[in-house]
């Protein structure tokens, strides 16, 4: 390290020593870096903390939790796809008024299956993949279930969420 | 006393003892006391009696070749024995089991017991029934001693097992020599990606020779219904070739559905270049230029190779982003669904119908070009923090500079 | 008058703080050439504070559960404005600050730092570097990642070795059989208030001890000096040596917004607890020495399990570390050439673990 013997130093910036017009030039040019410096670096640090002090306008963390439909949005027998993070999911409320929902993305080539009133089963159109309202994989290539997501109604809301673990 | 009585209490051990010994007499199997040992096609092991499907459920030798296995004369054609069921002679002997159901019943209430009637329609059958042992009939397939269940892999017929077993004529020049048809099936479906998606990948429900030409009653599916074998699995593509004018056309020119572009047994992925005006396309193979299918050809092989394109680009810029490190898994994720609507628009276009094409085109040219838009956002965004990071330097290396200089300033003093 | 004398005078009349900061004013470090090694100790208490400052400002939008902590790490790293400024900062000052702990451990070792009556400032040092990487286990699960979710479970299992009490002990860090959501809540407990609280209380001891016997110089300085006392040398703490440490602070913070700018943390992809465990799970590099040393030990050595000799081990090395001052007794002759032996070793086979660590599949 650099300093000399320093048992007696000046313990502030404004001792002056009086010394020729260019050393308080220098010593203007140091205070001038120095506090020109720290507002500056105290700006750049300060500014991002304060911008994200701010909540952004999208408060939905998109995290388990869907609203997947409006109640009456569907009829009995009926389906809608909605959007589940970033894959597509089905809505299928059945005849007798209750909700099912599951992932649409079929386990054997990955195109989005639909729900077909005739049959009351989930149909994949690229190969005639079935599953039936459970997930289940029961006919054609698919070789694991869709899987199952839970749905409850609150008020008019219709929502849809990965099964919780314990 | 005690002696005598000893004497009979042995005598019922001893009679006791050999009562286990003279049961096993009763299974005992003495086929193979000389058929163990024996040369060339004689030649049966107990390995291939133990893994027969037949042995194991309690039948023996003479269930089919007749004669007695437990005595010492077994081949004995008094005792009923057949000796070597000729060729000719196989399926009616099988089916006098397999074809009874009650008695099949009694095994295998699920297993089906139509295979004679089946095979009597076959091209096998039919030619078999005119007099030529060249066919196959059922051992050719099933295998003979050591015959395994359908369900054993190790069976020759188990799905992934069935191209190999056919191709042991079919494959065979000189076997086939006779006969009026070509020996490239097995190479062609070997090449193909239903034998990538079976044999490869295990997908069993991947097609093999006898989904589409049957099993018992093997036979070519014909030019008119090889369509209705192909839509079993690929029902989207049918439906939509059915409101094409190919169908038609097809028809009346007496071209099989499917197979007039794709092949029938060297399947091979389609791609763009399929499709088109270009070298490797089919539509050229009918259309020539100035004729409206040629038009429609080339401006969707355009589209879709345009889209493609467009995919591309976005993943590039995307993949750059991320690589240096902007966030960019969302705009990932919907790229995914204009892959999507790329696959769906090369289905849609088996209906040769420039409208229902285009729905899908517009939908993926969209999405990729909002996804490029996000790519090039994240890399402005990533240009901003480099520049802002650059300024922050700037301003400490101002700080490190003037306390740098400060110090050594307050230390001259002395 | 200045502004700064004005309000520093007011201020004064109302706490009394010159009379409390006078000792400072005499405080000084010792000047020779190994002086640049007494920086590591202020870089690492600046690191600190940098920590618990962007860990404030996570624990506005981080929410603890599995289904929330990632999507709210996602959130912070895309949504909010500079969120990836402060996770990236954070993440990157964890690892610089350990780094520079053990750099700062090892430097007061060899210069001998830790002699009476320093014993209880190395004591509290090294409970508070275990104290650190503990920080490190604990926030890594906190994004709940394949990685975080997997390294979490093989570090915790290596817990379970420990004979007796290791069941117990694997339970109560996991909050249960098996890690899961609760094992997140709990690591969120541990990394913003235990480990902060015992952090805190300790560091406070540690810096007063520090302050209270000013800093030590190596032996064979001290024996220089006394030799030719015209050659000891001091500097100033206030204003000389603290100046100086801000200008090795500064350049700390430029260092990490270069790593953070240039090379952001990523994020991985989301924990599935029942998906199998990628290929060539590694735990963080300042784990990595245990984990190597444990996967090379052979399974049975003698009749012991290997592991559980590699737990043991390591768990008698931590201890023999806090208390190694106590090692060098007047009447132990050794004493003296073994810590330092020791040292070496411990260095030596810490770095090579560490990077055959790395390099090993």
């Amino acid at each position: 390290m650099q300093a000399s013997n320093d048992r007696n130093p000046s313990p502030t910036i404004d001792s002056d020593e009086g010394g020729a017009p260019d050393k308080s030039a220098r010593r203007g040019f140091i205070k001038v870096l120095l506090g020109g410096g720290l507002l500056a670096s105290a700006g750049s640090f300060f500014y991002p903390v304060l911008r994200y002090l701010v909540p952004p306008a999208t408060v939905d963390m998109g995290g388990d939790t869907v609203i997947a439909a409006k109640v009456g949005d569907l009829k009995p027998n009926s389906s809608k796809i909605f959007k589940f993070g970033s894959r597509p999911g089905l809505l299928v409320m059945r005849s007798d008024g209750a909700y099912v929902a599951m992932a649409a993305t079929c386990t054997h080539l990955s195109c989005t299956v639909q729900y077909r009133g005739d049959i009351r089963q989930v149909w994949c159109a690229c190969h005639n993949g079935i599953y039936d309202l459970a997930g289940r994989n029961v006919s054609g290539p698919p070789p694991r279930p869709l899987e199952v997501y839970d749905v409850h109604v609150s008020g008019e809301d219709i929502a849809v969420a990965r099964k919780r673990e314990a | 006393m005690s002696d005598l009585r000893s004497l009979r209490l042995s005598f019922l051990a001893l009679a006791l003892l050999a009562l286990p010994l003279s049961l096993r007499a009763q299974q005992q199997n003495t086929c193979l006391d000389c058929h163990g040992s024996a040369d060339g096609n004689l030649k049966i092991t107990s390995e291939q009696i133990a893994q027969d499907i037949h042995f194991q459920k309690g039948l023996t030798c003479a269930s089919c070749h007749g004669g007695d296995p437990t005595s010492m004369e077994a081949m004995d054609p008094k005792k009923g024995f057949k000796g070597h069921i000729s060729h000719n002679k196989v399926p009616e002997l099988c089916a006098s089991c397999h074809a009874n159901g009650s008695y099949m019943r009694g095994f295998n209430p699920s297993l089906r017991t139509d295979q004679l009637a089946q095979y009597k329609t076959s091209v096998h059958g039919k030619k078999l029934a005119a007099g030529d042992t060249h066919v196959a009939v059922c051992i050719d397939c099933h295998g003979v001693h050591g015959i395994r269940p359908a369900s054993d892999t190790r069976s020759p017929v188990y799905p992934t097992n069935v191209a190999k077993t056919c191709s042991r004529c079919h494959a065979d020049r000189e076997y086939m020599k006779a006969y009026d048809i070509k020996t490239d099936q097995f190479a062609g479906y070997s090449a193909s990606v239903h034998h990538d998606a079976l044999a490869v990948r295990g997908d069993l429900s991947a097609p093999t020779c006898t989904t589409c030409h049957g099993n018992h009653g093997a036979a070519p599916p014909g030019v008119a219904s090889v369509e209705n074998v192909c839509s079993t699995c690929h029902v989207l593509q049918a439906q939509l070739f059915d409101t094409s004018k190919h169908k038609a056309a097809f028809q009346s020119a007496g071209f099989p559905g499917c197979v007039t572009c794709h092949s029938n047994h060297r399947i091979s992925k389609p791609s763009d270049t399929l499709l088109g005006t270009g070298p490797g396309a089919v539509c050229v193979n009918c259309h020539v230029q100035g004729d409206a299918g040629f038009a429609l050809a080339a401006s969707v092989h355009k589209e879709l190779v345009s889209t493609q394109a467009a995919i591309a680009r976005s993943n590039e810029i995307l993949t750059r982003a991320e690589r240096d490190g902007m966030e960019v898994s969302q705009a990932q994720l919907e790229l995914i669904d204009a892959r999507d609507r790329l696959t769906k628009a090369r289905v849609t276009q088996h209906s040769s119908q420039a409208a229902k094409i285009d729905e899908d085109i517009k939908v993926a040219r969209t999405v990729s070009d909002k996804t490029y838009e996000a790519g090039v956002q994240a890399m402005k965004e990533r240009n901003y923090r480099r520049l802002g990071l650059g300024i922050s330097l700037i301003t400490i290396a101002a700080m490190v500079l003037g306390l740098r200089l400060f110090i050594t300033d307050l230390e001259r003093k002395k | 008058m200045s502004a700064f004398a004005v309000i520093r005078d007011w201020l004064d009349e109302r706490f009394g703080w010159a009379e409390l900061i006078a000792p400072l004013e005499h405080k000084t470090v010792p000047l020779h050439r190994l002086s640049y090694w007494y920086f590591l100790g202020g870089i690492t208490l600046f690191l600190f504070v940098l920590q618990v400052c962007t860990g404030i400002l996570l624990l506005l939008y981080y929410r603890p559960s599995a289904n929330e902590a990632y999507e709210s790490v996602q959130y912070i790293s895309t949504k909010v404005q500079f969120g990836w400024l402060i996770r990236s900062i954070h993440s990157w000052s964890a690892n610089l600050m350990i780094l520079t702990a053990f750099a700062h451990m090892f430097s007061v070792l060899f210069l001998r730092s830790y002699r009476k009556p320093r014993e209880l400032t190395w004591v509290t040092g090294a409970v508070l570097l275990f104290l650190s990487m503990g920080f490190g286990f604990s926030g890594y699960l906190l994004p709940w990642n394949t990685l975080a979710f997997f390294a979490t479970k093989v570090g915790t299992d290596v817990a379970g070795q420990v004979p007796f009490i290791g069941h117990f002990i694997v339970v109560f860090l996991r909050g249960g059989e098996e890690v899961t959501g609760a094992t997140l809540t709990r690591f969120f407990g541990f990394h913003v208030a235990v480990l902060p609280g015992i952090t805190t209380l300790l560091l406070a001891i540690h810096v007063l001890l520090v302050q209270r016997f000013g800093i030590s110089v190596p032996p064979s300085v001290e024996k220089q000096w006394i030799a030719d006392p015209s050659a000891r040398s001091e500097m100033k703490f206030f204003p000389n040596f603290m100046l100086r440490e801000m200008m090795a602070w500064y350049i700390a913070l430029g260092v990490l917004g270069v790593l953070a700018a240039m090379s952001p943390w990523g994020i991985g992809a989301k924990a599935e607890p029942f998906a199998s465990a990628p290929a060539g799970i590694k735990p963080e590099w300042y784990f990595l020495f245990m984990f190597q040393t444990l996967k090379l030990l052979p399974s049975k050595i003698w009749f012991i399990d290997g592991e559980l000799l590699g737990v043991l081990g390591f768990g008698l090395a931590g201890a023999v570390w806090v208390f190694l001052p106590f090692l060098e007794q007047p009447r132990w002759q050794w004493a003296r050439v073994f810590i330092i032996g020791l040292g070496v070793f411990a260095l030596a086979y810490m770095g090579s673990m560490t990077v055959y660590g790395f390099i090993a599949k």
